[in-house]
């Protein structure tokens, strides 16, 4: 898996309401090239609002994000041509299910990156085999387990070659035993050097793989550090309470 | 009871119309029907990106030409558009009734149509949009690739059932008033009927109308049935053994 640049990130007094509820309160968040971030905290906490935020999924009531050293809040910017180095996993999958496998990876590398159609298939195959689905190319998504799903989806996404992948839940919706199959192609990725953005519930994960934790409450981040530091001695109360209840 | 008989089934009457009804009837209403058809289904998939736009001036006028042309009744519409277009000189086809018989019924089509696009557009989760707009892919091109098909496909027995519309809302287009060779199914029945005074001609047309639609209602439950019922996913998890995944695994 070779990634062609990475990209860091910066969040800078991002805000995001919906309607009356102010969501994201004051976000300031730095992310290195590279760097693995784990966020997490209690559901409703604006998890999945902050990383959505950063392919503008969600669009930012006020506040600045910088993908690499390009402002994707700043008006004008190309949204699709943005969204094409940012990869996106979600809890869901999300797989295109009137589309083989392969042909889930190949709509947007012809689409959006103009390959041909062969050599849309040759980065499919490759991507394919690299999660281990090879025999899957010419399945449909709903022939395949949640597992096997969300390795196709990291697949598809890595397909674009990002230089940053936003992770959300993408392990919530498996069945226990599918999981860590998921879990170890993002080892892997992290490995290699990708620039990760991982909201997780699974603590043994972010413990292991991640450089820095993040630990949002209401809307703010509360706490954030290295995993040992973090999961060991919290400085606030609110994540000692958290932590009790998730671990 | 032989009254009866001679009334609606005289079998000589029947013989005597079955030619012109299937040589010229039968092949007029069916391109009144498919050529109506294919503009309501071009026509209808526009207005149903208009309606669920969050444009409120494409959003707007999608709404009235539904409610209003669903609103009205079929021949009342036939009128004011195939009497109406030729009248304010729009005759791009010549004076012929038949073309705006088509366009009407195209039109009122449309807005019935889009209305099922619609609600089969928006049947269909929001993440996949979501993942295509996320791998880059514009809003239209997603559209078209990714939700559009799915929502076609959730709908398609309902797009059937208004081509049966169609094809007996062609028995409307008479009202125009048509050439002898343009006369479809309905109208070539009815005139022979009224000559002879008998209603066999007639019952003979219903039953090529019934030779159409039966089939097609059938059909249409058919595939119902088996979207809701839908494929019985075969769900295998293998281990994940090849390069990353077994590397990841010594991590
Ligand atoms: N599209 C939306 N419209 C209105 N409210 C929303 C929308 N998306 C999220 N919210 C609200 O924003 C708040 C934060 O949601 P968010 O999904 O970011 O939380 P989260 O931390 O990811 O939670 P979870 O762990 O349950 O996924 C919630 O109160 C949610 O109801
Ligand atoms: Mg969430």
């Amino acid at each position: 898996m070779t990634t062609t640049t990475t990209f860091g990130v910066r969040v800078e007094g991002l805000h995001k309401s919906f309607g009356q509820n102010e969501v994201l309160k004051g976000i300031d968040l730095k992310i290195e090239p590279g760097e693995v971030v784990c966020i997490i905290g209690p559901s409703g906490s604006g998890k999945s609002t902050l990383l959505r935020s950063m392919n503008l999924l969600e669009v930012p009531t006020s506040g600045s994000i910088y993908i690499g050293d390009r402002e994707i809040t700043a008006g004008g910017a190309d949204i699709n041509e943005l969204r094409s180095h940012v990869g996106m996993v979600f809890q869901s999958f999300n797989l295109f299910p009137h589309m083989t496998v392969e042909r889930n990876i190949t709509v947007s590398l012809e689409r959006v990156k103009g390959l041909s159609s062969a050599k849309a298939k040759d980065v499919a195959a490759a991507r394919l085999s690299e999660v281990g689905l090879s025999s899957k190319a010419s399945s449909r998504p709903f022939n395949l387990s949640g597992g096997q799903q969300q390795r196709v989806a990291i697949a598809r996404a890595l397909a674009m070659e990002p230089g940053i992948m936003l992770f959300d839940e993408v392990t919530s919706a498996l069945d226990p035993e599918l999981v860590k199959g998921v879990l170890n192609i993002m080892i892997d990725l992290a490995k290699r050097g990708m620039t990760m953005v991982v909201v997780t519930h699974e603590m043994g994960f972010a413990r292991q793989v991640a450089d820095r934790v993040v630990f949002m409450d209401r809307g703010v981040i509360v706490e954030q550090g290295p995993p040992d530091e973090l999961f060991i001695s919290p400085r606030s109360e609110r994540l000692r309470s958290f932590l009790s209840e998730v671990l | 009871m032989n009254d009866f008989i001679n009334m609606f089934f005289n079998i000589e009457l029947i013989t005597k119309v079955l030619p012109d009804l299937v040589g010229v009837g039968l092949m007029n209403t069916l391109i009144l029907a498919v050529s109506a058809t294919a503009i309501a289904l071009a026509f209808g998939i526009v207005i149903a990106m208009a309606l669920i736009s969050r444009h409120r001036w494409l959003n707007w006028p999608a709404r009235i030409y539904v409610d209003l042309l669903r609103g009205l009744p079929v021949i009342l519409t036939i009128f004011l558009i195939g009497q109406g277009l030729p009248y304010m000189g729009v005759q791009p086809f010549g004076p012929s009734a038949y073309p705006y018989g088509i366009i009407s019924l195209g039109l009122i089509g449309a807005a019935y149509m889009a209305e099922i696009f619609r609600s089969g557009i928006q049947s269909i989760h929001h993440g996949q949009l979501e993942a295509a707009r996320a791998l880059g892919m514009p809003y239209t091109t997603s559209m078209a690739m990714i939700v559009v098909p799915q929502g076609i496909r959730n709908v398609f027995p309902a797009l059937t059932n208004q081509f049966i519309g169609i094809v007996k809302d062609t028995s409307l287009v008479y009202v125009l008033g048509l050439a002898v060779g343009e006369r479809e199914l309905y109208r070539i029945g009815q005139d022979m009927s009224q000559r002879v005074g008998n209603l066999s001609p007639l019952v003979a047309a219903g039953i090529v109308y019934l030779i159409i639609t039966v089939p097609l209602t059938y059909y249409v439950n058919w595939l119902d049935n088996r979207l809701r019922t839908g494929r019985v996913p075969v769900i295998v998890e293998e281990p994940a053994t090849k390069a990353i995944a077994s590397e990841g695994a010594k991590a």
